[in-house]
């Protein structure tokens, strides 16, 4: 018995038992999901794409984040699930919205896994440029392919039926969008938050931290960074689906390096492995995009790539990162010890 | 006829001096990756900026060709080796992600810079009189300028060998980049060492804007447009080694050109199937050694 109440009184003890725990604040996203849905209604085709991006950051935190594979190409998984959608419904074979979301997350979850298998293998720039490739390969391909992905133009005119034979998708007022991407966000989230704090979660943080002694305590390195991508390119194909229902069109645009480039600048942003990183990072980006990058398209772009420069050189942890050093040092004053 | 000699060295001819730029321009990220394993992503930047200086001071100071590309060369090799003192070497014991996020930056910079200071559309390199029309050959008329870049690029990679493997320096360059810690305790000056590669690399890269403006065009997108090509070169050739990007930029020049000649629509996505493939197969490039 001594024992045990070692562990359940010790401080690092406690601290990792109650690591996955919910605090209070973690329900301050959603209420501001919701606050926005009231306060915005006019703004709720631009609160969806930002719903969007947050789960598709989400989904890239997992493999970038947790697992430390630096991809530049995850917007394949983006597109894949968007043209999934897209194409299903455009064709006439499927366009019930929640069957269609998990369509693309599969076909997603296939490339991703055919990728996984053979690109986990290398590291570097063998890896960056791998993703890269097959990225670019999927856009020349939805590019040619185009009597069935639209071509150049995309699909445009997707008839999504009813949520559930109830909600309607209304392209003008789009609010039973905002609600259902809200709702698709926050299960997701859910799942990928018990996962990262799973045991499963933790190998994943220690092969990024040291892969030799991930090899060495016996843990199967590759199969967990494999399966790791493949439910990570799931999610990110979630996100695409959700776009193409959302906007009713799919182009080129959806798995392009811009992009790719677009959801990593926002998970930096907001800080890298800190799961709500996304959540900062994309409110961050969104909102300063939807300013300034349509008056000044070019000072946008520089302060990006400033902004860019100055995380790299001296704020790694993004935003997250600066608040908790802030936190760091405020919170001895309040309780010393 | 497809299979005519007219044809086949035409096509020869032409990817041979599309793959010449290429080498050019990489290899200075070639060596800059292998030597410091820095991924930097912001080398097509620096060609970029190189094809603005070779532009600009030929058409406002109405400097000559030559000299106007040594200009170039010169001016984005003392810019670049600025940028490294103070930037770049502070991330080479960061991870990739830094190194990709720091040089996505800088693209971003560079691209923003350039279009407020000259703007967005393409600038226009003329060339003097006695490198346009036609040259013969004697067995074919051909594209003087062509000619003249195949000429150019085959100088340089003879010239680059022999400083790589005949000089002082180069044989450091090389010991460097097998083993850096080794040839550290040696005495070899790192710090100097990574610096003057890493200018004289964006300077190759200036001139390979210069050069290639001709069929390439010179815009501020440029930084991005053809980053995937010079990496795909890198990755393909190895880190590293100097003939092993030259070979690798030939084949894909060649096979570029030949692609979009005779399978316009998917000649692309056909190089990208092939680099993924061979990076699989020897995921080092086709000339690098296995680490």
């Amino acid at each position: 018995m001594s024992a045990r109440s070692v562990s359940d009184t010790h401080p690092a003890a406690l601290a990792l038992m109650q690591r996955h725990r919910w605090r209070w604040w973690e329900v301050l996203p959603w209420i501001l999901a919701i606050a926005f849905y009231f306060v915005f209604p006019r703004h709720l085709g631009f609160g969806t794409e930002l719903l969007i991006m947050v789960l598709f950051a989400i989904s890239l935190d997992m493999a970038l984040g947790y697992a430390g594979i630096v991809t530049l190409g995850h917007a394949a998984f983006f597109g894949a699930g968007a043209y999934t959608v897209g194409m299903l419904a455009h064709h006439g074979i499927w366009n019930e919205p929640i069957s269609a979301l998990f369509a693309g997350a599969v076909v997603a979850a296939v490339i991703g896994l055919l990728s996984g298998l053979v690109l986990l293998r290398t590291t570097g720039l063998t890896l960056l440029m791998l993703t890269l490739c097959i990225m670019a390969l999927l856009e020349e391909a939805a590019n040619l392919g185009h009597d069935w992905t639209g071509g150049f133009d995309g699909l445009t005119g997707i008839t999504i039926p009813p949520v559930f034979g109830l909600f309607e998708f209304n392209p003008l007022f789009p609010k039973v969008q905002y609600l259902y991407v809200l709702c698709v966000l926050l299960i997701c989230f859910v799942f990928v938050r018990t996962l990262i704090y799973s045991p499963y979660g933790q190998s994943l943080t220690g092969i990024r931290e040291n892969t030799l002694r991930m090899h060495a305590v016996g843990a199967p390195v590759n199969r967990r960074l494999i399966i790791c991508y493949t439910i990570s390119a799931a999610i990110a194909g979630i996100a695409g689906g959700l776009w193409a229902q959302a906007n009713a069109y799919v182009n080129l645009s959806t798995l392009g390096l811009d992009r790719a480039a677009t959801v990593l600048i926002i998970l930096v942003l907001g800080g890298y492995g800190r799961l709500y990183g996304s959540f900062v990072g994309a409110v961050a980006y969104m909102v300063l995009a939807h300013f300034l990058s349509k008056i000044y398209p070019t000072a946008w772009q520089l302060g990006l790539g400033l902004l860019l420069v100055v995380i790299a050189l001296f704020a790694r942890g993004g935003i997250l990162g600066i608040g908790e050093v802030l936190w760091q040092r405020w919170k001895p004053r309040r309780a010393p010890s | 006829m497809i299979f005519s000699i007219d044809n086949i060295a035409n096509m020869l001819l032409g990817g041979v001096a599309a793959g010449m730029v290429l080498f050019i321009v990489s290899v200075g990220l070639s060596v800059t990756m292998g030597l410091m394993g820095f991924v930097n992503l912001a080398h097509g930047a620096f060609a970029m900026l190189g094809g603005y200086v070779i532009a600009l001071v030929m058409r406002h100071w109405g400097v000559d060709f030559a000299p106007a590309l040594a200009i170039g060369f010169i001016v984005i090799a003392a810019v670049s080796m600025v940028f490294e003192r103070l930037l770049y070497a502070r991330l080479y014991k960061a991870g990739e992600l830094d190194q990709v996020l720091f040089t996505i930056g800088l693209v971003f910079i560079f691209i923003a810079g350039v279009t407020v200071l000259v703007g967005p559309e393409n600038q226009p390199i003329s060339l003097p009189p006695a490198l346009q029309g036609q040259l013969d050959l004697g067995f074919l008329q051909y594209r003087t300028y062509s000619i003249f870049i195949i000429a150019v690029g085959i100088i340089i990679v003879l010239g680059l060998w022999l400083g790589f493997e005949r000089t002082r320096f180069g044989a450091q360059i090389r010991a460097a980049v097998d083993n850096r810690r080794m040839a550290e305790s040696l005495g070899i000056n790192i710090d100097r060492l990574f610096a003057v590669t890493f200018g004289f690399g964006s300077g190759m890269a200036a001139l390979g804007g210069g050069l290639g403006a001709e069929f390439l065009g010179l815009d501020p997108q440029y930084a991005l447009k053809y980053l995937v090509f010079f990496l795909i070169v890198v990755a393909v050739g190895g880190l590293g080694r100097i003939t092993g990007v030259f070979y690798a930029s030939l084949i894909i020049g060649v096979l570029d050109f030949v692609l979009k000649k005779y399978l316009p629509q998917g000649g692309t996505l056909f190089i990208y199937a092939l680099t993924i493939l061979l990076l699989l197969w020897r995921p080092q490039g086709l000339f690098g050694k296995p680490t």
